[in-house]
């Protein structure tokens, strides 16, 4: 069986700043990325600001086209810049943003925010999509009396809910996820995270999880994407890339993460009381 | 001594459905030479708790305490002027997005020259002198090339570096960091924290660091204070938060770190304890 997203060479380019006397030169955003994702596995991409994880996570979900290389969804080439959308293809790819406050229309209830995808991709009756909206806010740990509140009613890991809820309307086989709980409390992104491996397995689910975050990475994914500069400097499964990176960037990148180890904090603390540092004796 | 005292400080704030308690009665002493964390979750009253103490809260706020004393001296009965004089010298602080607390509309050297002149009385050759050296000591290269540069001109860890280095003009006594390296990527955030870490013991000043991160705790504090709904869950040492945490909700906290994760599941807050009770005060 295909794999449900496949990306071969993909490569975007950005118009930079020209001048008077200087010609425009593109800004490769994206130099030749290649993978491809099994359905119900989850790939991780990690990168830090700039390196084009939000370009390719737009080009992903067929927001932007791609400026070459090939998108293969089900096994099938997708092309919007020269085909335009596919009908039907909205259907198999959703996706949910960093910002749960900048993602929900302040002025849409949000019973009819989860109707709407339906309205525009099927052909349910009103009664069908109401029932199908109710349904949805169970499933993703709100309560059917939250349908006719707006979204400013809700805080913020109960808004990330309602965008993943959103996604989850048409039933996509492919959900795109960019930095889903980099704005949420540590304690709401334990609910969401557990939330999300509760849709995976339901619904078969396959993600493409966009973060910068290492722990949740490790966590959530079964294959681990880095990217540096628009281009992947790493790509293996998960255990193949936390226990040995290959490149100086990842290496560079975990020795960045905080430690939590209590035998780290012990070796500080000692140290800084060593150097006349540090909290008074008790 | 205690650098900064505080006894049983209560914020609240009037609204539209009576009278909202941001803080509630807390405790907290900050020594000389040590590394407090100050950590909670969004709404803990971690932030507007020290705004308090610093006088920083809108005439709104309705502030309460029994004592606050800052290096001996009473802070609750201080005339403003008297206050200001203090702020900003004695005690300096560092905020969330670097870029939104630079002016975008005068240079770095100007306004990093602008703490100098408000509380050292320097003169204009001596001040820019000051101000190199002190882009130098946070990491800034080229030092007097980037005085003439403005805020978008800068990268968020190079203007986060342009704020700590105001914060240290006037050698302060106390330093309040409020999440300084949450909107930064990991590998800068490791650059951040090292620098402040060395600076702070460089110069033996105090350091409260307010965050939501248990890495960055790991990473700097001496003594911990964990806040949860406007109260202090549990006040120890790093070690003992992180080996031996005695409240269930510091304990709920490390748990939902994904790194510490040992199930398939992440434990949530109110696995570990009754929310609703906790914040009736129960």
């Amino acid at each position: 069986m295909a794999p449900v997203l496949e990306a071969r060479n993909i490569v975007r380019d950005y118009a930079g700043a020209g001048g008077l006397f200087r010609r425009a030169q593109p800004v490769r955003a994206l130099k030749g990325i290649s993978f491809s994702v099994e359905q119900g596995r989850t790939l991780a991409v990690v990168g830090e600001s700039g390196c084009g994880k939000s370009t390719l996570a737009r080009i992903i979900t067929l927001i932007d086209p791609a400026t070459a290389g090939d998108l293969l969804i089900d096994g099938e080439r997708i092309d919007i810049a020269r085909q335009g959308l596919p009908p039907g293809l909205r259907r198999k790819v959703q996706i949910v943003f960093q910002n749960p406050y900048g993602s929900l229309n302040p002025r849409q209830k949000v019973g009819d925010m989860l109707m709407e995808p339906l309205i525009l991709n099927t052909k349910d009756t009103a009664e069908q999509r109401r029932d199908k909206a109710m349904a949805m806010l169970v499933k993703v740990g709100l309560a059917p009396e939250h349908f006719q509140r707006y979204p400013h009613m809700f805080s913020g890991g109960q808004r990330q809910r309602l965008a993943i809820a959103r996604a989850l309307m048409v039933n996509p086989r492919l959900l795109v996820l960019d930095e889903p709980v980099s704005a949420l409390d540590l304690s709401v992104q334990a609910q969401v995270l557990n939330l999300l491996a509760d849709l995976q397995e339901e619904f078969d689910l396959t993600y493409v999880f966009i973060s910068h975050d290492l722990s949740v990475v490790r966590y959530i994914a079964d294959e681990v994407m880095v990217m540096w500069k628009g281009e992947v400097v790493e790509y293996g499964s998960r255990d193949a890339v936390f226990d040995a990176p290959q490149h100086d960037y990842t290496r560079t990148l975990f020795a960045a993460t905080p430690v939590t180890d209590v035998a780290a904090i012990r070796a500080r603390v000692a140290r800084r009381r060593a150097a006349g540092i540090g909290a008074p004796a008790a | 001594m205690a650098l900064l005292e505080i006894r049983n400080l209560s914020v609240g704030f009037e609204t539209s459905t009576g009278r909202f308690h941001a803080v509630k009665g807390i405790d907290l002493d900050v020594h000389p030479r040590e590394v407090l964390a100050v950590v909670g979750e969004s709404g803990s009253g971690k932030s507007v708790a020290m705004l308090a103490a610093m006088g920083l809260l809108p005439k709104t706020a309705i502030i309460q305490a029994d004592v606050m004393r800052f290096d001996g001296r009473d802070l609750l009965t201080m005339p403003d002027a008297q206050r200001r004089e203090i702020i900003g010298r004695d005690i300096s602080m560092i905020f969330q997005e670097p870029i939104a607390s630079l002016n975008p509309c005068f240079t770095v050297g100007y306004q990093i020259e602008e703490v100098l002149r408000a509380h050292l009385n320097m003169g204009a050759r001596a001040r820019r002198a000051r101000a190199i050296e002190l882009f130098r000591a946070v990491g800034i290269p080229d030092p007097e090339g980037r005085l003439a540069s403005y805020p978008h001109q800068m990268s968020g860890g190079q203007c986060q570096r342009v704020m700590i280095a105001m914060a240290i003009a006037c050698k302060p006594k106390l330093l309040i960091a409020d999440e300084p390296t949450t909107a930064l990527d990991v590998t800068i955030q490791k650059q951040i924290l090292d620098l402040l870490m060395t600076l702070q013991e460089d110069t033996g000043m105090g350091m409260i660091m307010i965050t939501h991160d248990m890495g960055v705790v790991a990473e700097t504090a001496d003594r911990v204070v964990v806040m949860y709904k406007g109260r202090k869950m549990e006040e120890a040492g790093v070690l003992d938060i992180f080996e031996s945490p005695s409240h269930p909700y510091t304990r709920a906290l490390l748990s939902a770190l994904p790194e510490l994760a040992t199930g398939d599941r992440l434990p949530t807050v109110s696995d570990f304890i009754d929310t609703q009770a906790l914040a009736e005060g129960a």
